[in-house]
């Protein structure tokens, strides 16, 4: 059972449109059993352990449980993601070990929502038979660079 | 059975896929349609925010060619690539996705994503080619990004429906045909172009793992052939159909090496301590002359480590406490070493938790410090991505820009990364013979091919109609597996066990015994032969017949009877194009047991293939091989 549900913790994202989980995972596997209100994984073996609907339930309600044909029982990895960052901690099965906690950055700069495709960099020739993309030559360049494009490369 | 309801979509540019190549098409597309007032729409068969292969997030950007800072070229790319495939690329391809890799890197960072700079603030390179990020979030800030620019440009996006087949005017793409996962609707989606962009495919052959593992491939579970199908299945011209590709990993969960190898300069070692790339190196007087020039490619590095294997010399394993020894050795005291030691540690977790969270799982299962011992590696199971180290795809006009007089009649046919079928573009893993491009070349392939179609929409203005009769035939063959479930499931007491039909997930089973058996899967360490290749396509055909006969409960189970149609074609064209292929080039992703060295004189050519939906015919050839590089 890698991704598995913590029957106490579901709430079936009665607060919200859809299941959140159900919402999310990439391999459709997460669904919300309509008699109990809870969800489950109707396709454990399936599973990538992509944590997404770990990640994203709003109760905390999920957690994995690693792959029982290779994995000894006994360790835990859990995610805690914010709006800018995720915290991971990670339990061996020597109890001995201490734990390891880790903070990552996830995104920076631009707050959630408000990536903007556009208008970060002007668009040369703008020509739709030419070889030049959106935002190009002036984005193929950093502030760095000693190399300066002023027009898509060819060989 | 239930009623379907069919819901017709019309548009002027269809996007099928969620993943990096179908967001940089959507972001290019939206751009341009914009000014031409052409309408977008992206059909994905999962929720943008964790759609493709990025869904868990990546620890690098593994396509970055810096020629902004002068230390590299694009004659540079060109030569580390060919080099890595023993010749086989379409450098115009390459070339084409590379001179333009960097612009997208650098939208990326403009969109948010965390990329490593130093104390300078130059980017940290993991390899001569990769960057190290803060990738978590990596796939849900390009989709942000995507559906920004769908939203400014008045786009349409369908998430959770699932696309079994493309919609054929006689030699034309006009649209795509599909069905809702989550209610009783097909989808119809009549376009001027279609953008072919998802995925690769695994679980063609089966995995290592035995039971609940069995979903933990190294590529992702839901990259179930749909591009391959899509296009074989529309008459497109297929490339590199034999080029799987077979990563070497942690042994198991398949965490990723490539910051241990590159970073942190660790070594691997067999069980008795000896080094395979050095004791094995005889080896590569084989392979020449792609074998002696450095990096040496990847399936050479598995080859010399696969001949460890054979004889007996695993485990083979990853020395982690020597390299982080190494490196904590190098401070200056004992103070800045701890510090240097905590700092790895961050580094080296965070490459697994970015990317595979499994393999964190299993060290901390195993109790593994990688400061303290070293982990197993091995080579995982064969799969098809023409966007990594493999080459699967269709076969692409290049750009007119990149043709030289000899290779201009031969690559270049049409718009930019359009297929050989008018209307049909292919990026990301649907596209072949343009290896490593990554997350980021996948994007920009995207980006470039996006472009190419609304450039060919301008041109050709309203394309062909769509034949309703198609429409009709499709939907009762995609509904087909309903109606077999329904009308047999009362005969016996057990619905998995009944003689009318077989299930999705027996099905697949059954496709993944005969490719690892006769196919040079996991079990026969990637070895075959004409033989039982021959032996194994003849089983293929009744798999095939039984195709008419899987059945399906519900919504999730018939999309699941459709991924594996889509693997069982995929399977099939590879198995014709090793067979047809009569060399061994690759010999760290298959050996070819009745041709076992390499041929130069005769095969430095692709091999591609057309296949005809009509007769059920497949057409095998051989094309050319054309540098455009001046010197080779």
């Amino acid at each position: 059972m890698p991704s598995f549900v913590i029957a106490e913790k579901c709430d079936g994202c009665k607060a919200l449109d859809t299941t959140a989980c159900q919402h999310i995972c990439p391999n459709d596997l997460m669904v919300l059993n309509t008699d109990s209100m809870k969800a489950y994984n109707q396709e454990p073996a399936m599973c990538w352990e992509c944590y997404s609907c770990v990640k994203i339930c709003p109760t905390q309600a999920i957690e994995v449980r690693g792959y029982a044909d290779f994995v000894p029982l006994g360790a835990s990895v859990s995610a805690m993601r914010s709006s800018e960052d995720i915290l991971w901690t990670i339990q061996f099965r020597d109890k001995s070990i201490k734990p390891k906690r880790f903070k990552f950055p996830i995104r920076r700069g631009v707050a959630e929502g408000q990536a903007k495709a556009f208008g970060h960099y002007p668009t040369g020739d703008d020509d739709l038979k030419s070889a030049t993309l959106m935002c190009e030559p002036a984005s193929l360049n950093t502030e760095k660079g000693p190399v300066k494009m002023d027009a898509v490369p060819t060989m | 059975m239930a009623d379907f309801e069919t819901v017709t979509v019309e548009t002027d540019l269809l996007i099928c896929g969620g993943g990096m190549a179908a967001c940089g098409a959507a972001v290019e597309a939206a751009y341009w349609a914009k000014k031409h007032g052409l309408k977008i729409t992206v059909v994905d068969k999962a929720a943008m925010d964790r759609s493709g292969a990025v869904a868990m997030g990546l620890s690098a950007i593994n396509q970055y060619v810096d020629l902004n800072s002068g230390n590299n070229t694009l004659q540079d790319y060109l030569d580390y690539v060919r080099n890595d495939l023993m010749g086989i690329t379409r450098e115009d391809l390459v070339a084409s996705i590379a001179r333009h890799v960097d612009s997208t890197v650098h939208l990326f960072e403009k969109w948010g994503l965390p990329i490593w700079t130093d104390e300078d603030g130059k980017y940290v390179h993991e390899g001569r080619w990769q960057l190290m990020i803060n990738g978590e979030s990596y796939k849900v800030i390009v989709a942000e990004a995507a559906k920004n620019a769908l939203a400014e440009a008045d786009g349409e996006y369908f998430e959770r429906i699932f696309i079994t087949h493309p919609l054929m005017n006689g030699d034309k793409c006009v649209g795509a045909i599909g069905f809702s996962t989550r209610e009783n609707k097909v989808y119809v989606f009549k376009a001027k172009a279609t953008m072919v962009a998802m995925g690769g495919a695994v679980h063609v052959f089966k995995p290592r793992s035995t039971g609940e593992g069995f979903g933990r491939s190294w590529y992702p579970p839901f990259n179930s052939g749909a591009s391959a199908f899509f296009t074989i299945y529309g008459g497109a011209e297929m490339t590199c159909q034999e080029v799987r590709f077979i990563p070497v990993r942690f042994k198991d969960a398949y965490g990723p090496v490539g910051a241990w190898f590159l970073l942190f300069k660790a070594m691997a070692k067999n069980a008795q301590g000896g080094n395979y790339m050095q004791e094995n190196a005889a080896e590569l007087d084989k392979w020449e002359p792609y074998s002696k020039v450095k990096p040496c490619p990847a399936n050479l590095r598995n080859w010399l480590m696969m001949l460890d294997v054979m004889d007996g010399k695993s485990p083979i394993y990853m020395h982690t406490e020597d390299a982080i020894k190494a490196i904590v050795d190098k401070a200056p005291d004992a103070k800045a070493g701890q510090r240097q030691l905590k700092e790895l540690e961050a580094e080296a977790w965070e490459d697994f938790l970015d990317m595979t969270i499994s393999q964190a799982i299993l060290w901390a299962a195993s109790d593994v410090e990688p400061e303290k011992k070293p982990s197993e590696i091995m080579a995982c199971d064969p799969y098809f991505i023409g966007s990594h180290s493999g080459a699967s795809g269709a076969w692409l006009s290049g750009p007119e820009d990149l043709q030289t007089a000899e290779t201009k009649d031969e690559y270049c046919w049409g718009y930019p990364h359009m297929t050989t079928v008018s209307g049909m573009f292919a990026a990301g893993d649907a596209s072949g013979a343009s290896s490593h491009k990554f997350s980021s070349g996948s994007f920009t392939e995207g980006r470039i091919a996006a472009k190419g179609m609304v450039s060919y929409v301008v041109d050709n203005g309203d394309g062909p109609g769509l034949d309703a009769a198609q429409v009709d035939a499709l939907t009762a063959e995609i509904l087909k597996p309903l109606s077999t479930f329904d009308e047999h499931k009362a005969e016996t007491t057990d619905p998995d066990i009944n003689r009318n039909y077989i299930r999705p997930t027996q099905f697949m089973y059954r496709l993944q015994k005969i490719m690892d058996e006769y196919a040079g899967g996991v079990s026969s360490q990637f070895k075959t032969s004409d033989k039982l290749l021959e032996r194994g396509m003849e089983l293929l055909s009744s798999l095939k017949n039984d195709a008419d006969n899987m059945a399906a409960e519900d919504l999730h189970e018939l999309m699941r009877a459709w991924e594996n149609v889509h693997r069982m074609y995929q399977a099939d064209a590879h198995m014709r194009s090793i067979l047809f292929r009569e060399e061994t080039r690759w010999p760290g992703y298959y050996f070819r047991a009745d041709k076992p060295s390499i041929d130069n004189d005769n095969w430095l050519a692709f091999v591609n293939c057309t296949y005809d939906r009509a007769t059920g015919e497949w057409n095998m050839m051989r094309k050319p091989v054309k540098y455009i590089s001046p010197n080779v």
